[in-house]
């Protein structure tokens, strides 16, 4: 029983990372139609940064002469968060606009080209080897269930909130603004959005931008969670977040935290209670079941192929 | 062309200056702050060069293409969807001299080279057949399967595993490898063909990981990152070994001396005369019914679909050949390297064959023939410069898609005429 809970609990914040991932997945590929593949890489790239941030801020701050956790945390995440922003943007623009009217093909073609360009660049620059980061915030809270006992660490709560805060800003920008309007009347109909006024070129980015500004975020919780990270690490968790994205439906936001939180709970309860070296291997084959099942996901609409 | 022409050298030095910035941005630290533990070291003059580079490479073709030329090209590439160079009627090449004159230097080779260059040869035409499998799937039938390695893998291991639990030889598992190939294609292919183009490029990922993933961890049939060994082939039952455990030896029946280099040979002539079949039977299938259905369904899946084709069942062919062409260059791997374990079989691998079909033209022969050599050899060739491979297929790949998404060498083919006697 405790290790279900605990599981459950691993589950949860894995699930919210997913989430946040999935819903640079998602959005791409609401307003342009394709998967954007070097997406995973642009988090790997972001686990950098925090790591990069955090030795610079702290270097930083013992020269000035004092120690605060929140100062290193809240610069990190403003600093990951701008420059992995600055990669979105640069990556659309280099890889995906001279694209625009190209086939499908060529524009997956040219993505796949750039997970490979950022997954070589870092490994050149930064080494091949496994890097870390510092133990920042130590603890946990423990419930005693039965027998065994729970254990809730400080950085997962912390994790949990800082997702959904993330997820709610963004619902409320996407919701409530209207950059969000301009976004989803782009979605809904590039070619009227861009007659009424709407500079679709602009918006497009912009929907980068926010997706590397949730993967940076999910870079920032994961990294000081685990503690280490390569340079490969972008495949796998792109094609879970992937994964999440579909199965709660591809182009639809709620459904990508959905679906991030689903697959990190069936996951983690996999890893718990079947067999770990498998979990890989269960995640692709729920993708794979999916889509064969119900390509359009849980909240997804059915897409209809137009002429 | 309304605009008029004249470098705004304004414009140019405000682009170069954004480009600058942005790069500052994405290399400042990535690049400047190398980290070494918890701590970093500097450095910052690396990043003033790339700086640098970017903001001069960027001011350079700002102003080129305010240029009269520049803005020629610019248009070329906005309308730059042209498909194959269509020959006249009854066309007859000059170029019938070549493909006799190739066959006979290649069978040449195996003679003349040594024995490094013959081994690198060989690795060049496993990929030229890896190429022609993927160019099946990717270049003709216009389904993007990143999964390929899997079926490579597939080949691979089951002259291994074959080997090794049901004493099943060289030549026993060439058809039959290919033919498990296939049919993992049709298990996979089957379901997923029905949907979009970009789903399809997933899954295939994500089959491709499964196998790999089932190699490594299923220690107790595959002996996981350990690999298993493989069979050599044999010669009518003569093996390549300078003592045979049972049967004859190749250089004892024919009562010359023993060289390790026999083996190599033998796998060189069989790899070519393969690769050759499969060149032929792909030259005969796109000009059959069935290769222009895959090309025209590449093309309009909506208007094929309409006029009565059946598109599972022909993006399925296409699925599997493709599949089994993958599963034969497999074996060659396996026989050629005299052993097989997971490592083999990456992501990276399926990159790889990606960028010779891309490098090469989709659709196109000749252009996949020479890119795969192109991307196997030189690396070879280039040893120094092994690390920044990956990175050059990178560029590679998004470069050609921006300029040149048909690949290097363009699709050629010959036009109809109506037959007389045919209603116009």
């Amino acid at each position: 029983m405790d290790i279900v809970l605990q599981q459950l609990v691993n589950g949860l914040t894995l699930g919210s990372v997913y989430g946040l991932i999935a819903i640079g997945y998602t959005m791409v590929y609401g307003i342009i139609g394709m998967i954007n593949f070097a997406h995973g890489d642009v988090y790997m790239v972001s686990s950098y940064i925090t790591a990069i941030a955090i030795a610079l801020i702290s270097a930083l701050l013992t020269f000035l002469g004092f120690e605060s956790f929140l100062v290193v945390i809240i610069g990190t995440l403003f600093l990951t968060i701008v420059v992995t922003g600055a990669y979105g943007w640069v990556i659309e623009r280099v890889a995906y606009r001279p694209l625009r009217n190209s086939s499908r093909l060529a524009v997956l073609i040219s993505a796949i080209g750039m997970s490979l360009i950022l997954q070589n660049y870092v490994q050149l620059s930064q080494g091949a080897n496994q890097q870390g980061v510092p133990t920042m915030l130590t603890g946990a809270l423990r419930f005693h269930v039965g027998d065994g006992f729970v254990q809730i660490t400080y950085m997962k709560v912390f994790i949990l909130i800082a997702a959904f805060a993330g997820m709610g800003i963004l619902t409320y920008v996407i919701q409530k603004t209207k950059l969000g309007r301009m976004c989803r009347a782009t979605q809904q109909d590039r070619k009227m959005a861009s007659i009424l006024g709407i500079d679709t070129d602009k918006i497009i980015s912009t929907v980068f931008v926010i997706g590397a500004t949730m993967a940076a975020l999910a870079g920032v919780l994961i990294t000081l969670d685990y503690g280490a990270f390569d340079f490969y690490i972008g495949f796998i968790i792109g094609i879970k977040a992937f994964t999440a994205a579909v199965l709660g439906g591809i182009g639809s936001l709620p459904g990508a935290m959905l679906g991030g939180l689903i697959l990190g709970l069936s996951e983690a309860l996999f890893a718990g209670l079947i067999s770990s070296d498998y979990k890989d291997v269960f995640s692709f084959s729920l993708l794979v079941l999916i889509l064969i099942i119900r390509p359009s996901g849980l909240l997804g609409k059915p897409e209809v192929e137009k002429v | 062309m309304s605009q008029s022409v004249g470098i705004n050298f304004k414009k140019s030095s405000i682009d170069a200056l954004i480009a600058g910035f942005m790069a500052l941005i994405l290399f400042g630290p990535i690049v400047g702050v190398v980290l070494d533990g918890y701590s970093f070291n500097a450095e910052f003059g690396k990043v003033a060069w790339m700086v640098l580079v970017v903001i001069v490479g960027r001011f350079a073709m700002s102003s080129f293409f305010q240029t009269e030329k520049g803005i020629a090209m610019a248009f070329r590439y906005a309308n730059n969807n042209d498909g194959a160079t269509v020959l006249p009627p009854g066309h007859k090449s000059k170029m019938v001299w070549i493909i006799p004159l190739v066959i006979v230097i290649g069978l040449l080779v195996p003679f003349i080279a040594s024995k490094y260059v013959l081994t690198v040869v060989i690795l060049g035409l496993i990929y030229v057949l890896l190429g022609l499998g993927l160019n099946i799937v990717v270049g003709l039938a216009g389904l993007l399967d990143l999964g390929f390695v899997g079926f490579y893998a597939i080949g691979a291991y089951g002259l291994a595993l074959g080997y090794e639990n049901l004493g099943l030889g060289f030549w026993s598992m060439l058809p039959i490898a290919a033919l498990m190939a296939a049919i993992a294609g049709a298990i996979l292919g089957f379901p997923v063909l029905r949907m979009h183009g970009d789903y399809l490029a997933i899954v295939t990922l994500g089959f491709g990981e499964i196998i790999r993933l089932v190699l490594t961890n299923w220690a107790s049939f595959t002996h996981g990152p350990n690999g298993v060994s493989a069979p050599m082939p044999t010669f009518f039952g003569l093996e390549f070994t300078r003592r045979s455990s049972d049967g004859g030896t190749f250089h004892e029946f024919f009562n010359i001396p023993y060289d390790s280099a026999y083996r190599y040979m033998f796998i060189y002539i069989v790899l070519f005369a393969v690769v050759w079949a499969v060149l032929f039977i792909k030259h005969r299938l796109v000009k059959m019914p069935i290769g222009r259905a895959w090309e025209a369904l590449r093309e309009d899946e909506i208007a094929c679909r309409s006029l009565g084709l059946n598109h599972v069942l022909v993006k399925l062919s296409a699925f599997m050949l493709g599949a089994s062409t993958g599963g034969l260059a497999g074996v060659f791997f396996a026989t050629y390297q005299g052993f097989v374990n997971p490592s083999s079989f990456t992501f990276f691998e399926s990159a790889l064959i990606l960028a010779i079909v891309v490098l090469g033209g989709m659709g196109s022969t000749l252009g996949v023939v020479i890119a795969a050599f192109c991307l196997t050899v030189l690396p070879e060739m280039l040893r120094e410069f092994a690390e920044y491979r990956v990175l050059m297929f990178g560029i590679l790949m998004v470069v050609m898609m921006i300029w040149k998404p048909r690949g290097i060498v363009r699709v050629t083919r010959t036009g109809f005429a109506a037959r007389k006697g045919v209603v116009k």
